[in-house]
């Protein structure tokens, strides 16, 4: 536990806590025309961004820092965004705004995310046996797999999706949130756990003969890593009100790989940045600056496709190679 | 040294904040060089969103959607606007994705500043962007949302079209009373609600007059190949298919059943009306019927009129949707000039008591804010649509 | 399920297996090779499609008078070259400078030039991301047999199918291009020791596939005649599995995978609608969880 509460700890706090204060200002406080300098619009983007960085993370956990090869990790944020959207919206039927609603509401991210983090125990288990290659396209089919299943369930709204999800998730949870994530994952990265989970990427091989457990750590990656993702799904769910099956297809699983990528792989900060960037890249830039340059908007995704590309020749280690100076404990 | 980094990071989040504000976020008074393409209009005009599937696999949809509200906008600012303010359209792309749609919505109604929504076409989407429209006490007219629950999300949500239990009924009705048919089967895609919902009411509406079902079979969406499910079909011998998925689909699906030996009958329902239903069926869809709002042979003069703008304008006959937007957008601007204000709550009111002469038929709502208008049934002619039959609710 | 029925599915699964087992091939070429799984190689499929589809609505806009069959593989050229010339495309520009990089780079890459070719098709404004009618160029003629029905473009799909796939084992099995081309997929370093020039024998591989791939989508428009960019991505990842069901690396694999998952995919579907959509990840499932080499591969041993 001392490990948890050292220096470096309430740095990142202190960080997180001057970027929340600054948020606020600018979107409650600081008029400017008939608003706030952030408007709604804004706040969205900001939201979808963190919600992106706890979907990032979470799969940086998996592909990262234990290098196994996940691509179907929206089929995560799936079931979480499902089972507390259910909970939330079908059983319990929260209003938002009390003490009690909020409360309500986290334990059915929790829920949400241990659903979720169960499917990851059932794909880490073969995920075992598999190589590279082969793990990636059998992520991808139980993506897909559970897409499938959602869409034929007819009491969670089947075809049609969840509708009508309370509004329960606001930029101070979701903030607060996305940053316990990111130190939890912090905290294991840089723990002796995370250090297991490295030489599996670098040679699993060499790190069974060494003696690690190649087996629990692999599965673990996953079932934290699906937990994650779970809790992010229903919070994304519960910000836009609702959850379509369609959301959680192999594009969306795509897009959270390629902002681990751009970031780079094992590095949490650049999944953290990486979201920022490509999410407001995404929503508000690219659909402000195309038309100006006379293309329409369908043209942001050929873009995306277009960096992704270079990146991966010219850069391949992504807008991170290295973890940023203020998340690195000191003892390392 | 660690302080000034925190400053610094601190300086330089600022700084990029009220890079990005000034292009365009808030109202602020920073005046930034290049003309950011969401200036200010000047408070005179109307600004109305509309939601569309501009691309994505209903693209064609979201065209005739776009052009139906765009001539109706034209005509009214030919002749001085709504109160003496031009009206201005600004469009959200919903790709078919509910997802995209809210969050378009959002954008039109936070950075465009509009008052009003017409859109969208799909149930699916309608019922993302309903609750965000509704929060904000904005009024919207869907054209072609056919699912009972868009309107039930609340007392701002409207639509210019018929609902699916009717459309279900109607096009038993016909199936059983006018082609004297006893047998039927359906055939739909299971991941779309409107498809799933609409088949379901044929068959419950069929069972009803004393029809048979001897065939109720679902595809994946996105398949190409019907083959499986059309031979199991055809093999129970159904005098009709009921087809209610959309054109491009039943364009394939027709040709594979007649493919296959199947020589009965095609119906379908509004999601038939494009020309791309022909180019893709050919001579199978030939024969064929289906359900619509709308028919360009309607002998009324608004909706000759109607015909012969459009075509003038976008070069093309316009289809259903066209109509129903061209329907919406109207009632949108008849309510404001009622109104006379572009208060959401003003503009709500002089809706529900509107008694409008559209295009697709006189609109009045009832309680649910859906009209009470009738269905026509088009039949595939010659590769043409010719108008069969109207059919009153 | 009555005699009759049971002999319709099984010619509609050769059918639908026909179209797989072109991409599979594709696929296992190009793994088998560089073992990278090209996610863009439904894609090529797409092309093939488009570039026909200009192509005969040009030449049907001035005469109606070239038969059919003179028509049908002018096209299949069209096509065969469109596919071979954009896979090559793909594998100078983006795969060939990854070439010895680690295995995810080159993976990801691939799905950006899936994603590439899907939006930029889509985004062109003389296609758009609406569906298309392609052209009839042979026009569809149905006929029966002992009760089954038959057409004349299912005929089409699975007669040309098995030309091209022996076409194709003749060339790896006869040629000195297939004889560097096997040697390269077994071991591509002792193969540059004996002279082969690795490049090129890519290079040509990757031509192959997607010449493979470009005759799937001609067929596949000709069969379902509604194209769209996005066309390519289902019976991309379906023919996968095919080729995983085969065994991956393996050509004749490849085609038995394929037309086996066509049959079963059929009858799944006409055992329960849904059914056949699970299929193929399913069947993906059980294949890598208990024979993870496929039908005719080899068993790989882990060497340490």
């Amino acid at each position: 536990m001392k490990k948890l509460f050292r220096k470096s700890t309430f740095r990142l706090i202190l960080y997180a806590a001057l970027l929340y204060t600054l948020v606020i200002l600018l979107s409650q406080v600081i008029p400017a025309g008939d608003g706030f300098v952030l408007n709604n619009y804004f706040m969205i983007i900001i939201n979808i961004s963190l919600v992106y960085v706890i979907l990032a993370t979470s799969l940086n956990l998996i592909n990262g820092i234990t290098g196994q090869f996940s691509i179907g990790h929206m089929g995560f944020a799936a079931i979480g965004a499902y089972v507390s959207g259910t909970l939330t919206t079908l059983i319990w039927k929260l209003i938002p705004g009390s003490l009690t609603a909020t409360s309500l509401f986290i334990v059915a991210l929790l829920i949400g995310g241990i659903c979720a983090a169960i499917v990851g125990f059932l794909i880490g288990m073969p995920a075992l046996r598999m190589k590279g290659d082969y793990l990636a396209i059998v992520t991808l089919g139980f993506g897909e797999i559970i897409r499938t299943i959602i869409n034929n369930i007819d009491y969670v709204g089947g075809p049609r999706g969840l509708l009508g999800i309370p509004q329960l998730s606001n930029f101070t949870i979701i903030f607060i949130i996305a940053l316990l994530t990111v130190m939890v994952l912090r905290y294991l990265v840089f723990s002796s756990h995370g250090r297991a989970m490295l030489s599996i990427r670098e040679d699993a091989t060499a790190a069974d003969l060494v003696g690690v457990n190649i087996t629990k750590y692999k599965v673990w990656a996953f079932v934290i890593g699906a937990f994650f993702a779970g809790v992010g799904g229903g919070l994304l769910a519960h910000m836009i009100q609702l959850a379509h099956p369609t959301q959680y297809g192999f594009y969306a699983s795509f897009l959270v790989l390629i902002v681990v990528y751009i970031g780079g792989m094992g590095s949490m900060t650049g999944s953290i940045i990486a979201a920022f960037i490509l999410t407001f890249l995404e929503k508000y830039i690219l659909p402000m600056v195309l038309p100006m340059i006379g293309l329409g908007v369908e043209w942001r995704m050929v873009i995306y496709a277009v960096l992704l590309i270079i990146i991966m020749i010219y850069r391949p280690e992504g807008l991170m190679s290295r973890e940023a100076k203020f998340m690195i404990p000191e003892d390392h | 040294m660690r302080t000034a980094r925190v400053l610094l990071i601190f300086a330089l989040i600022t700084g990029l904040v009220f890079f990005g504000v000034s292009c365009g976020g808030g109202t602020t008074t920073t005046t930034p060089t290049t003309q950011p393409p969401t200036t200010q209009p000047p408070a005179k005009d109307i600004i109305i969103g509309v939601v569309a599937p501009l691309t994505g696999d209903s693209a064609t949809f979201g065209k005739s959607t776009q052009e139906g509200a765009e001539l109706a906008v034209a005509e009214w600012n030919a002749k001085g606007g709504i109160n003496g303010s031009q009206i201005v359209l600004k469009m959200a792309d919903d790709k078919s994705d509910p997802t995209e749609g809210a969050a378009g919505i959002t954008r039109l109604i936070e950075q465009e500043k509009i008052v009003g929504e017409i859109g969208t076409v799909q149930s699916k989407v309608s019922l993302a962007i309903a609750p965000i429209l509704q929060a904000k006490k904005i009024p919207m007219i869907s054209p072609t949302s056919t699912n009972e629950k868009v309107t039930l999300v609340g007392d701002f949500i409207f639509r210019a079209c018929f609902i699916d239990n009717f459309q279900g009924v109607v096009g038993a009705a016909f199936a059983y009373d006018n082609l004297k048919l006893t047998k039927a089967a359906c055939l739909f895609d299971v991941g779309n609600d409107y498809t799933k919902g609409l088949a379901e009411n044929f068959r419950d509406a069929f069972i009803k007059l004393g029809g048979e079902i001897v065939g109720f079979e679902a595809h994946p969406t996105g398949a190409t190949d019907f083959n499986a499910q059309l031979t199991k079909i055809i093999a129970a011998g159904p005098e009709l298919l009921y087809l209610s998925d959309y054109y491009n689909d039943v364009g394939l699906i027709c040709k594979q059943a007649r493919a296959l030996g199947y020589t009965g009958f095609f119906l379908g329902s509004d999601v038939w009306d494009s020309p791309v239903l022909v180019e893709v069926g050919g001579d199978a869809v030939e024969g064929g019927f289906f359900t619509n709002h709308f028919s360009k042979d309607d002998t009324r003069p608004e909706v000759q009129a109607f015909v012969k703008d459009y075509t003038a304008k976008f070069g093309a006959p316009p289809d259903a949707l066209a109509a129903l937007a061209y329907d919406a957008a109207n009632l949108m601007f008849d309510a404001i000039n009622r109104a006379k204000s572009t208060d959401g709550t003003a503009i709500r009111d002089a809706l529900k008591v509107a008694n409008f002469k559209a295009v697709s038929g006189t609109i009045k709502f009832d309680a649910n804010r859906n009209p009470i208008k009738a269905a026509v049934i088009i039949e595939n002619k010659g590769g043409q649509q010719t108008y069969k039959a109207t059919v009153q609710p | 399920m009555d005699l009759t029925t049971f002999f319709q599915q099984l010619v509609n699964g050769l059918q639908l297996g026909s179209i797989y087992a072109l991409i599979a091939l594709g696929y296992t070429m190009v793994y088998g090779i560089i073992k990278l799984i090209n996610f863009a190689h439904g894609d090529f499929l797409m092309v093939g499609a488009y570039a026909v589809y200009f192509f005969a609505t040009f030449i049907l806009a001035f005469t109606n008078a070239i038969p059919p069959i003179i028509l049908f593989i002018l096209c299949l050229i069209v096509s065969l070259a469109a596919g071979a010339l954009i896979a090559e495309l793909s594998n100078c520009l983006t795969y060939k400078p990854l070439r010895y990089r680690p295995r995810l780079s080159a993976l990801i890459t691939a799905v950006g030039v899936s994603m590439f070719l899907e939006y930029f098709f889509a985004s062109l404004p003389f296609i758009g991301p609406s569906f298309r009618a392609f052209p009839d160029i042979i026009k569809q003629v149905s006929f029966v047999v002992g009760g089954v029905y038959l057409n004349n473009i299912q005929l089409l799909d699975i007669g040309l199918a098995i030309v091209l796939m022996i076409l194709l084992t003749f060339i790896v099995n006869r040629t000195m291009t297939g004889k560097a081309m096997r040697a390269v997929s077994q071991d591509k370093d002792a193969a540059r020791l004996m002279g082969i020039n690795i490049e090129r024998t890519i290079t040509f591989t990757f031509l192959i596939g997607g010449a493979l791939a470009g005759a799937a989508g001609i067929l596949m428009a000709m069969t379902y005649p509604r194209i769209f960019p996005y066309m390519g991505i289902l019976p991309g990842l379906k023919a996968f599995v095919a080729a995983v069901l085969g065994g991956i690396g393996n050509i004749p694999g490849a085609m038995l995978g394929g037309f086996l998952l066509g049959i079963a995919e059929i009858y799944a579907t006409s055992y329960n609608s849904l059914l056949g959509e699970g299929i193929a990840f399913a069947i993906l499932i059980l294949v890598l969880l208990f024979r993870p080499q496929g039908l005719l591969g080899e068993k790989q041993s882990e060497k340490v």
